[in-house]
């Protein structure tokens, strides 16, 4: 197990977590009026577009799973094109499981698509700039045996981290107490927040406390 | 294992929940003690004080002010039907339609005048009777026994009326002779329980009222009239024909005022409110708010009122009546007299008027007082200190009275001195009168603790029981006379000693310690036998299919820890679904995350040559449940349409479906819903019969598949005919509204007889299998087909001569017969053989369903349809996820796991929603006791059935089809998926043998491993299930001092105990149904194979 990459990983779970924390203190300055519960909405935005920021930057500085063949530009743009779709498409396809899960159809769309777009920006965003758009490498890296690199580790399980905290995020709506961020989606982004951050913290001290265990085939 | 022992043990299980359940509910359900004394004329509540005042002889606590009285009851009139507001341009169809009241009190303030009405929570109008003439507060367990009503032992103010010498005439609602049982001078009953029949009863009073008011051959006439409480159980209170309804009770007021006299006091009361879809029996604003409406031709009141008249308490009629009849107020009465009513005096005197006032105040004052402290020596629950401070105010009260009356008759105090004096006393005494009420109040709602402890223990015990059996199954057929034999014998042997000791008083023990006592032993004793003998020897709890230590537990955890928040009971709705679809989801997440769903080509630690291959390669498996997980979410999404409210959730709007057909005015719409609902039933029968096609169950001719073909079409047809009736508009003609009645009454009952007949024939001959003899000799087997009509060549190709070969040698080798004679034998193809059982089991659950979508309201169909696309979906799941776990031959399979017992625990919870149910008493669909009974009923028995067979229609189909969790992994065991593994070229007459699927047969092959497998199955089932009873009850005694206890937790808790009842019912029944399949099977292979060798 090396452990230097289990360092540079570290260094950027705590990029991750800056963008997070970035999303919370900047805006104010920007804008009048801001806070997370009284303009969820564009904390929402922010966040996500500083999530994916920092996705984008640790792609570029850290190169988790650098590709032994050349690429041409073209196939860049092709790579870049098919990400941004993938990247709607899990959008969309979060929307739909909300909605599923139970979510107003008609009411709040907005809220809810906003919250999928934090949803796709924590988990999809991070697994494209870890992998690439190849949904055989996605299937692969969730399952038991498939992680191949720390950072497939730390994708496991910041992605499960995620959406148990917004699941688990969905528990304090029914409940009588009347708290604005009981209000659909604070609740739900807060805690798929709040499992993003705590996975980020938490993984590299899991992968190094297990890196015995864990023996990587080398590519 | 036999079959027997296996339906005795899940019902001695069973029992055990049961003599739980009664248990904790004679701690947890009490009445508050009647006292048989009765207030007598002679006997006043303090005799030494009122003697100085009674002036008059003649009168017996009190002067009398009215000699005659008439009280009219309209039930359910809320006090926004009385009110009228001159302003509403616009009123809604209640609004503004009692004129007669407003043109009363706006041309005569002395005589008239309309109050709110308190009604005290129950609010159900038996209730609320025994509460209006009793005076006192009838407790929550009261509620259910609203069916039969019983006469009412304390002391009441019809009793007193009747005692002094008044005549009482009644007439209207029934209820009142089940309550005051040949009390009346005479009566006129009408039918009450028929909630449809708007008018009978009002009729009825009409032709007798005036009549009886004319005769004078009464002293009071009571008259309860019905038709607007049940208008708006029908209608809901905004529709037109509330408003002719109200109009006519307008009407009768303004004509019952002419024929009154001057010395006749006229109450107009309401029993209780309603909600706005009409229904009453909770505590909300608008249940408990009625009307009071008094009135007398003699002047009633003084001039100084207040403007705007306060809400006045519904005991608070009690002694006010009392007093001004002069009869003496019932002796358990907690109410206060109204203090308008008492502002009167001879000569129209301010202290005069005042003195009136006080004197009845101190009566009244007296009398509760005299209640409590004989209250308070018969039973010890009313709290001491709250007691020692009424009795200070009492007495403090009492003294300053006599204080007063003497210095008064000194005349040592001013006209102004005394007035302030007084006044103040009046308060003091109202004050006392409101306190001892809330005393009361609060708590007549107590408890046993110990018996809830012993209760939620024996429910505990239970639990841990089923746990145990469910994982130990398997280990443990070594002898069911130990461990189910002896527990029983020795706790029999004890209680039986322990009754006799009862019966020879030795011991005082009532019937459920008894059964309690009874229960604790054997469980003991079971779990001592099962230690000692070591059945245990396996380490059971460590098996993967364990529930400790897995996702599902958590799930579970998470919905029991649910049950103990008011919020998630209230929204239990939504939360189901959100487990349901988020456990599934986790299964299926696990399946990819164990690498069950890529093909085992793939090898992660494969050398570098392999790299191409790290692209893996997927079961088509994966996209399927995809789609089945998606069907699921979409499936609940729009079962969530048919949801009702309850009151806690005001902003929540009552799904538009549950309204009946014949609510539905715009005739465009109603035709639509209408054929929508046909259709929907259409497609019912037809995927039934799709499915029962496909596996081949549909060929035979037997007498159960005749009555598929053609009994189920024809049940269909009859309830689209008794849907058509009866949302038929009832003003038609006479002949034709005669032929509507009987065709209302026979449609129902005949579908009714022919699906009983339907499910005595599925027990009687279950198989609906299709046994063709083949000429072709060159397949010299008996061969099972999956699926597929007779005819088609293809399928043949592929039959294999697996099942009937085994069953032959082992069967002959039983029978001692030759080899020989087993291949001599003409060819037999056997159709359905693989899903013999589960053929069954859908026959039985659809037939459920059709007759359940008959009780429900017409448009509630849809929600059916999703219901059992639901199962099917969760069972294709189940299927899909056991197949790819484990191979075929597995002995796992006949394990049922934990989550799928766990969603389909969750499926039958959520739709107990979807169906329109909340577990309230309000939401109950009343109106499914008339399907087929149009006039009522003569006994309780059938109502009630009825209505539990509405309210848990989704526990009683899941429940019983349970069984198919165990069965459906077999029945999806596809013949291409393993076809596939198999070399197809190189297929011998050997290889055939193991490839081809064997589905259902598998289980007859292993009849010990079956019965073990139903029984693990029915006790997780019934685990589950008590694991969320177990919560209730804790959760309703943890919290019984909840402000939301009896709104939330005591009906959920009440709904979850029923519905665990039926559960369990339904559980035992569908297992013996499969072992009845099971043994009729054996039967027929034995039956066939001496048919063979003859
Ligand atoms: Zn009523
Ligand atoms: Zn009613």
């Amino acid at each position: 197990m090396d452990e230097t990459e289990i360092r540079r990983l570290a260094v950027g779970h705590v990029l991750s977590i800056l963008a997070v924390v970035f999303s919370l203190f900047v805006p104010p300055l920007l804008l009048d009026e801001f806070s997370i519960l009284g303009t969820h909405l564009t904390w929402l935005c922010f966040c996500s577009v500083c999530v994916i920021a920092v996705n984008i930057l640790l792609l570029v500085t850290f190169k988790p799973n650098p590709s032994t063949k050349r690429s041409s530009l073209s196939s860049k743009v092709n790579k870049l094109y098919r990400s941004c779709l993938y990247f709607f498409a899990s959008c969309l396809l979060f929307h739909g499981i909300i909605v599923l899960y139970g979510a107003p159809l008609v009411e709040s769309v907005g809220e809810t698509f906003l919250f999928a777009v934090l949803l796709s920006s924590f988990t999809t965003s991070r697994s494209l700039c870890f992998l690439g758009p190849n949904f055989h490498a996605w299937v692969r890296v969730f399952s038991k045996d498939g992680a191949m690199s720390v950072w497939d580790h730390s994708l496991q399980i910041t992605t499960i981290c995620t959406v148990v905290g917004a699941w688990l995020g969905a528990f304090p709506i029914p409940l009588d107490w009347d708290r604005p961020w009981q209000v659909w989606p604070i609740s739900c982004s807060l805690g798929a927040s709040f499992g993003y951050i705590a996975s980020l913290l938490l993984a590299p001290f899991w992968i190094y406390w297990n890196r015995k265990r864990l023996t990587y085939k080398r590519r | 294992m036999k079959r027997a022992p296996v339906l005795l043990f899940l019902a001695w299980l069973s029992i055990q929940f049961y003599s739980g359940i009664w248990l904790f509910m004679s701690g947890f359900l009490l009445m508050r003690i009647e006292l048989s004394n009765q207030s007598l004329c002679s006997q006043p509540p303090h005799p030494e004080l009122l003697s100085s005042l009674q002036q008059n002889a003649a009168s017996c606590w009190f002067p009398q002010r009215f000699n005659k009285a008439v009280i009219v009851i309209i039930d359910a009139l809320k006090y926004d039907f009385a009110k009228y507001d001159p302003a509403n341009t616009n009123p809604k169809p209640y609004e503004n339609k009692l004129e007669v009241i407003h043109q009363l009190i706006q041309s005569q303030p002395r005589h008239a005048r309309l109050y709110p009405f308190r009604a005290d929570p129950p609010t159900t109008t038996m209730q609320r009777i025994k509460g209006v003439t009793t005076g006192s507060l009838p407790t929550f367990v009261d509620v259910g026994s609203n069916f039969a009503s019983y006469a009412i032992q304390e002391d009441n103010l019809i009793h007193q009326m009747v005692q002094n010498g008044k005549r009482v005439v009644f007439m209207g609602d029934d209820t009142w002779d089940g309550l005051f049982p040949k009390k009346f001078y005479k009566s006129y009953f009408f039918p009450s329980f028929n909630v449809k029949d708007l008018h009978t009863v009002d009729d009825g009073i009409m032709q007798h009222l005036y009549p009886t008011v004319d005769g004078g051959d009464w002293d009071i006439v009571i008259a309860h009239f019905l038709g607007v409480d049940h208008c708006g159980h029908k209608h809901g209170p905004d529709h037109p024909e509330t408003a002719k309804k109200l109009t006519q009770m307008n009407d009768m007021i303004s004509s019952l005022i002419e024929h009154l006299e001057d010395k006749t006091l006229l109450v107009v009361a309401g029993d209780h409110g309603m909600t706005d879809t009409g229904d009453h029996g909770g505590d909300s604003e608008k249940e408990v708010t009625a009307a009071l409406f008094l009135y007398s031709k003699a002047p009633l009141f003084s001039k100084q009122l207040l403007e705007e008249p306060e809400a006045i308490p519904q005991v608070n009629l009690v002694p006010s009546l009392s007093l001004l009849l002069d009869v003496p107020i019932p002796y358990s009465n907690l109410g206060a007299v109204i203090s308008d009513l008492f502002w009167w005096s001879e000569d129209e005197n301010d202290i005069s008027s005042l003195l009136t006032k006080t004197r009845a105040y101190q009566i009244n004052a007296q009398q509760v007082s005299r209640y409590l402290s004989s209250y308070s020596q018969a039973a010890g629950d009313l709290p001491a200190d709250k007691l020692r401070l009424l009795d200070d105010l009492f007495s403090s009260t009492m003294a300053e009275y006599k204080q007063l009356m003497s210095e008064w008759d000194r005349h040592a105090l001013t006209e102004t001195e005394m007035k302030d004096r007084l006044t103040h006393l009046v308060q003091k005494m109202q004050l006392y009168l409101n306190q001892a009420r809330h005393v009361c109040m609060e708590s007549w709602a107590r408890f046993h603790p110990v018996c809830m402890i012993f209760g939620s223990f024996i429910l505990l015990m239970s639990c841990i029981l089923c746990y145990v059996v469910s994982e130990a199954g398997s280990t443990m057929n070594v002898s069911y006379k130990h461990l189910l034999g002896y527990p029983v014998f020795i706790s029999l042997l004890l209680t039986v000693l322990l009754s006799l000791g009862t019966w020879m008083s030795f011991l005082n023990m009532d019937l459920v310690s008894l059964c309690a006592v009874f229960t604790i032993i054997s469980q003991f004793s079971f779990l001592y036998i099962f230690r000692s003998k070591r059945y245990a020897q396996k380490r059971w709890w460590c098996r993967p299919t364990s529930l400790l230590f897995s996702g599902p537990l958590m799930v579970l955890f998470f919905r029991c820890c649910a049950l103990f928040s008011d919020s998630f009971v209230v929204a239990e709705g939504k939360a189901a679904p959100y487990f349901l679809i988020f456990l599934l989801s986790l299964t299926v997440a696990k399946l990819h995350w164990d690498g069950k769903l890529t093909l085992p080509t793939f090898t992660p630690l494969g050398s570098e040559s392999l790299k191409p291959s790290l692209t893996p390669a997927y079961k088509k498996d994966g996209s399927r449940l995809l789609m089945l997980l998606a069907a699921l979410g979409l499936c609940i999404r729009l079962s969530s349409f048919f949801h009702n409210c309850r009151e806690e959730t005001p902003d929540c709007q009552p799904s538009p479906f549950l309204i009946p057909l014949f609510s539905v005015l715009d005739p465009e719409l109603n035709n639509f819903s209408y054929i929508c609902c046909v259709l929907c039933l259409g497609v019912i029968i037809y995927l039934i019969r799709k499915w029962l096609q496909h596996y081949g169950n549909l060929n035979s001719s037997s007498p159960l598949v005749l009555y598929v073909r053609w009994g189920f079409p024809l049940i269909a047809l009859g309830i689209s005919c008794f849907w058509a009736f009866s949302s038929g508009t009832e003003d038609s003609f006479a002949k034709l509204r005669e032929l509507t009645h009987l065709a209302l009454v026979a449609c129902p009952r005949a579908i009714y007889v022919f699906a009983g007949m339907g499910l005595l024939l599925i027990f009687w001959k279950p198989l609906t299998v299709y046994l063709k003899k083949s000429q072709d000799s060159s397949v010299d087997n008996t061969v099972t087909t999956f699926g597929g009509a007779p005819g088609s060549q293809a399928e043949l190709q592929h039959v294999i001569p697996q099942i009937y070969r085994k069953m032959q040698r082992t069967l002959k080798s039983r029978l001692q017969h030759g080899e020989e004679a087993g291949k001599k034998g003409a060819a037999l193809e056997a159709y359905g053989l693989g899903s013999v059982y589960s053929a069954t089991m859908v026959i039985t659950l659809s037939l459920l369903t059709l007759v359940l979508i008959m009780l429900h309201s017409e448009r509630m169909t849809p929600a059916f349809l999703l219901l059992l696309l639901e199962a099917l979906v969760i069972l294709q799941i189940h299927g899909h996820v056991s197949n790819l776990y484990w191979a075929p031959d597995d002995s796992n399979l006949f394990c049922v796991p934990w989550y799928a017992v766990i969603a389909w625990a969750l499926a039958a919870t959520q739709n107990f929603y979807s169906t329109g149910h909340q577990p309230v008493f309000p939401a109950i669909h009343w109106n499914s006791a008339f399907v087929g009974f149009q006039d009522g009923h003569t006994t309780n028995i059938i109502p009630a059935l009825l209505v539990a067979a509405n309210t848990f229609c989704s526990n009683i189909l899941f429940s019983a089809g349970s069984c198919l969790l165990l069965l459906w992994p077999f029945l999806c065991e596809s013949p291409t998926g393993r076809r596939k593994k198999g070399k197809k070229e190189t297929r011998e007459e050997e290889t055939e043998d193991e490839d081809m699927p064997l589905m259902e047969m598998r289980l007859r092959e292993n009849p010990d491993s079956f019965s073990v497998a139903l029984l693990q199955l029915g006790t997780k089932y019934l685990f589950i299930q008590g694991v969320q009873l177990l919560s209730c009850v804790c959760a309703a005694m943890i919290l019984r001092r909840h402000l939301m206890v009896w709104k939330v937790f005591a009906p959920k808790f009440l709904f979850e105990a029923l519905g665990f009842t039926i559960s369990s019912i339904f559980v035992v029944c569908g297992i013996a149904l499969v072992l009845r399949v099971d043994c009729v099977v054996s039967d027929w292979f034995r039956s066939l194979l001496v048919h063979k060798n003859r």
